[in-house]
């Protein structure tokens, strides 16, 4: 059996094998792919229900769940799962049978899907696209069709509301976060999510939100965006409570409820995500002496760094679910034409002024002759990481990378010479 | 099984799916299930585009048709509705002249893609083909990323033609003007309907 450890991405490491066919190998890798997948789909959301209901805890001066599964109460989620399997699954008389039991399914494969998309470290995605950033904000505005047929099919008023404001919502808000993404993407000039982390290599000074000051207020305005993208409080209209019973979610019972309330937790994960790689440097640690591949270039030791990479950028895009659920439980919700208003009138506006600001930035700089903090040019930056994961995906081989080589941006690319030929200028 | 078997396997998958669903549209009478089969239809359609390799077309596949205009679909059917589930109902008349022109669409498809010599055209696509130097850029199965030819082309520049061409000959034409035009048309829609959906003023308010 003459098994490669070296193979660019796990199709190939699978035909590698004997007595396995290039299609059975590109069925076993997509198995592979989605099993990953799903594992990170499920626990995170898992994790960070368990999570909010231990801060909301913390935060009114309580102490969250103590006694499931132990000390902390780490086993709640688990609970709650077994619990809500245990339902009965009804529909309501009035409702729209087909569509009440389907706009479940199509909020969670919208939310899913944007993982296809999310690298965790360098070579670490199922699916590595020059468009990668658009097809996350495509695929994820397929999560308010799922809420508008769900509040539309349920035959209840309530339900009804709740889903007009959400829609409302939601297709508001698309419009200043995908502006806001767009200003990192102009720092970078590419959309490939996995370039665009791997420019952000060395030390922390090379982060995008520490590229110019429009991209240091927008990492705020999209984070802003984004929490109101995920329906969370203080812009959890759709299920204020008070006003809306609970939104459009209350017709549902049982596991449909959960799975609602699953892909708002892998959403708010996938955001999230996006913002550490566009904005907090991905899979770095940000402390040059302290990068994973000063371990080597051997295969087990890139592996290895990948391994930290991804251990990273969880850490990052826990760090802001958490802040997200912070704000959940400290801030009170807005009235929805304050939430409107929020959208229209001021993060439309300012995230426009951001993108022209950053889109004037090179000119800014050349023009006034500001310092540079001492950092390389990005697409300097950019030609290096292409020049070394060529390297590396030639010569050492990295085993489980699943970019296969020519998906890397080329040496001899001519947007990238031309983008030398710029900064040469410039300078 | 090879990777061409799974790769026609899938293209059935979708393109079942994708008529299927279009057959749904059609004989659905509630007008918001009309709607979520249109969405299946249009996102089995993305499928296609992302087994082409046409990633960027797939995606805004997804991002125009399926989150935008069905959305706006069910919001307008949403707003204007007046009563909970709106059906709509077919006289046979309707029936017999909507059938006889989807005939007739279908006929013009079927001529159109009969009349195309299939095994020139994929062999003409292929490196190995008659046009192995002229078509390089454009194999995008061996490729990979198709969305950096598509940008350049569209800012008009055409490296996968004119690079290793003869220096003499002259660069071949992107899509830029195409672009530019279609780039001003939207923004004059655009102004066009702030302009419709302004606050609209009362001429009495105005004269005092």
């Amino acid at each position: 059996m003459a098994v490669t450890l070296a193979a660019s991405n796990l199709a190939e490491y699978f035909e590698s094998i004997d007595g396995i066919s290039s299609g059975w190998a590109l069925v076993l890798a997509a198995i592979v792919h989605v099993a990953l997948l799903g594992a990170f789909f499920g626990l995170p959301a898992g994790i960070f229900i368990w999570t909010e209901r231990k801060v909301s805890g913390r935060i009114q001066d309580r102490l969250g769940p103590t006694r499931t599964g132990g000390r902390f109460g780490w086993l709640q989620s688990l609970a709650d799962g077994v619990k809500l399997i245990q339902k009965e699954d009804l529909a309501p008389q009035a409702s729209d049978q087909m569509l009440f039991r389907l706009a479940p399914y199509i909020v969670v494969i919208a939310s899913f899907m944007a993982f296809i998309m999310l690298p965790f470290a360098d070579g670490w995605v199922a699916v590595s696209l020059d468009v990668g950033l658009f097809l996350i904000l495509a695929i994820l505005s397929l999560e308010v069709l799922g809420v508008i047929l769900a509040g539309y099919s349920s035959g209840s008023k309530w339900a009804l509301f709740g889903s007009m404001r959400e829609a409302a919502q939601m297709v508001s808000y698309e419009i200043p976060m995908a502006i806001c993404v767009l200003i990192p993407v102009v720092a970078a000039g590419s959309l490939n999510l996995g370039d665009i982390a791997q420019m952000q290599s060395g030390g922390i000074q090379n982060w995008l939100i520490f590229n110019d000051p429009f991209t240091f207020v927008g990492f705020f305005a999209y984070f802003t965006c984004a929490t109101a993208s995920c329906k969370r409080a203080p812009f959890d209209l759709a299920e204020a409570e008070s006003e809306l019973v609970a939104g459009f979610l209350t017709e549902y019972s049982g596991m449909r409820w959960s799975f609602f309330f699953l892909a708002e937790y892998a959403s708010m994960f996938i955001v999230c995500g996006v913002a550490a790689i566009l904005f907090l440097g991905g899979w770095h640690i940000g402390i040059p002496g302290l990068d994973p591949l000063n371990l080597g270039s051997s295969s087990a030791a890139m592996y290895f760094a990948n391994l930290i990479g991804m251990v990273v950028f969880i850490a990052k895009a826990s760090l802001l679910v958490f802040v997200q659920i912070w704000v959940r439980w400290t801030l009170p919700r807005l009235r929805i034409d304050q939430v409107m208003t929020t959208c229209l009138k001021y993060l439309v506006p300012i995230s426009c002024f951001l993108f022209l600001g950053a889109i004037c930035w090179p000119l800014m700089v050349s023009i006034l002759d500001l310092p540079s903090l001492g950092r390389k040019p990005i697409a300097e930056r950019l030609h290096e990481s292409s020049v070394t994961s060529l390297d590396s995906a030639f010569e050492a081989g990295p085993d489980g990378r699943v970019v296969p080589p020519h998906e890397n941006v080329n040496a001899s690319d001519p947007i990238i010479a031309a983008n030398q030929d710029r900064e040469a200028i410039n300078r | 099984m090879s990777a061409e078997q799974i790769h026609s396997g899938l293209f059935a998958l979708f393109a079942i799916i994708a008529c299927g669903a279009a057959i749904a549209v059609v004989m659905s009478q509630n007008i918001v299930r009309m709607a979520f089969w249109l969405v299946m239809s249009l996102g089995a359609t993305a499928g296609l585009f992302f087994l082409l390799d046409a990633d960027f077309v797939g995606a805004t596949q997804l991002l125009v048709y399926v989150g935008g205009t069905v959305v706006l679909l069910i919001f307008g059917v949403m707003l204007t509705a007046s009563g909970p589930y709106i059906r709509i109902r077919m006289s046979p008349a309707e029936g017999v002249l909507a059938g006889g022109i989807g005939i007739l669409f279908l006929a013009m498809v079927y001529s159109t893609v009969g009349a195309v010599n299939w095994e020139n055209v994929s062999s003409a696509a292929s490196p190995s083909g008659l046009g192995a130097g002229v078509s390089e850029g454009f194999n995008a199965s061996s490729q990979g990323n198709t969305t950096r030819p598509l940008g350049l082309a569209f800012i008009g520049l055409r490296p996968d033609r004119d690079l290793g061409a003869d220096i003499h000959s002259p660069l071949s034409t992107g899509y830029l003007l195409p672009f530019e035009i279609v780039s001003v048309h939207l923004l004059v829609v655009l102004i066009g309907a702030a302009y419709l959906a302004r606050a609209k003023r009362r001429s009495d308010t105005v004269e005092e």
